[in-house]
């Protein structure tokens, strides 16, 4: 899709504002569930997605490949992320029987 | 081209809805699940985009790895549910400011925003015609010749996450019988087994 031809239907634009869209919620997300590590996890991957739409979208009207191949690591980044972070999770859930964020504090940080 | 239209509001206005409850549901749970929904809407915008690869590695890597592999980490959490809601009140309040400033401010951003022009001359890797070469196709040449390094990043990337992952959560619980092949391989007759010459009528002492 060329980017004269896209000005008519769907632009660059409207796969911007989803995007902006799906991140503003992830942040709320993060600010609104205080008691549930897993959920804050789940609106850290809707930000990185998007990202990753903002990245396919500037890609494909840009006919531009590399933002494709950086979504892939992003991908990659972001599969990394949840491992580390749910083991994270379920070790600490080990230790004190809770997720919530008030009791993470053992770092006094 | 009007069918493309539908569909990009379908996917967008169902990843929208289903992103706002990923993060309001009560059980963490409906939460996952509604969170695949969502990938999967934005693996279709993906498929609009024409990034078909990209796409179906989202679907596989996001609802096949992640997704599971939350679900699996709340249902072997005991959670428990009433908790979760206390205080969200005070902390809608304070998520509902910081999103629509950070959404006014995206919108700013979005509103007064226009491609330069010398853009099309700075692409790096320009993408060939879809008839010419498939997106996979142009996608692989491109990952395995120039950007081979990048590729083996994200591999080792992952190879640090599991020995990660691995590492915190594997625990030594005292008490549990196991199998000690090492000890067994290297057990010696001497040390187990004693050959009694039993003399006639006097029995083993």
């Amino acid at each position: 899709m060329s980017p004269e031809t896209a000005t008519v239907g769907v632009g660059l634009s409207h796969y911007l504002t989803v995007s902006a869209i799906l991140f503003t919620i992830g942040i709320f997300g993060i600010f609104l569930n205080r008691k549930n590590l897993i959920v804050i996890m789940m609106s850290i991957e809707l930000m990185l997605l998007a990202v990753n739409i903002n990245l396919v979208a500037f890609s494909s009207f840009l006919n531009d490949l590399v933002g494709q191949v950086f979504t892939m690591l992003v991908l990659t980044v972001a599969a990394a992320e949840a491992a580390i972070g749910l083991a994270i999770v379920v070790v600490f859930y080990r230790n004190r029987r809770s997720i919530e964020v008030e009791d993470i504090n053992t770092m006094k940080g | 081209m009007i069918i493309a239209t539908l569909a990009f509001y379908l996917f967008a206005i169902v990843a929208v809805i289903s992103a706002l409850n990923v993060i309001f549901q009560r059980n963490p749970v409906h939460s996952v699940l509604w969170l695949i929904l969502t990938f999967f809407n934005a693996a279709g915008l993906f498929v609009l985009l024409g990034a078909e690869f990209v796409a179906m590695i989202l679907v596989v890597v996001y609802v096949g790895a992640v997704a599971v592999l939350f679900l699996f980490v709340v249902m072997m959490l005991d959670i428990n549910i009433t908790v979760i809601r206390e205080g969200f009140l005070k902390y809608l309040w304070v998520g509902a400011t910081i999103g629509v400033i950070l959404l006014a401010e995206l919108a700013v951003v979005f509103g007064g925003w226009v491609m330069s022009p010398d853009a099309q001359k700075l692409r790096t890797a320009p993408a060939p015609a879809p008839d010419a070469l498939s997106n996979t196709e142009a996608l692989g040449s491109l990952l395995y010749t120039n950007y081979a390094y990048l590729f083996q990043a994200a591999g080792l990337v992952l190879l640090v996450a599991m020995v990660g992952a691995i590492v915190l959560t594997l625990r030594r619980r005292p008490g549990v019988r196991k199998q000690n092949i090492h000890d067994q391989v290297n057990r010696r007759v001497q040390d187990t087994l004693e050959i009694v010459k039993v003399e006639t009528g006097k029995g083993v002492s």
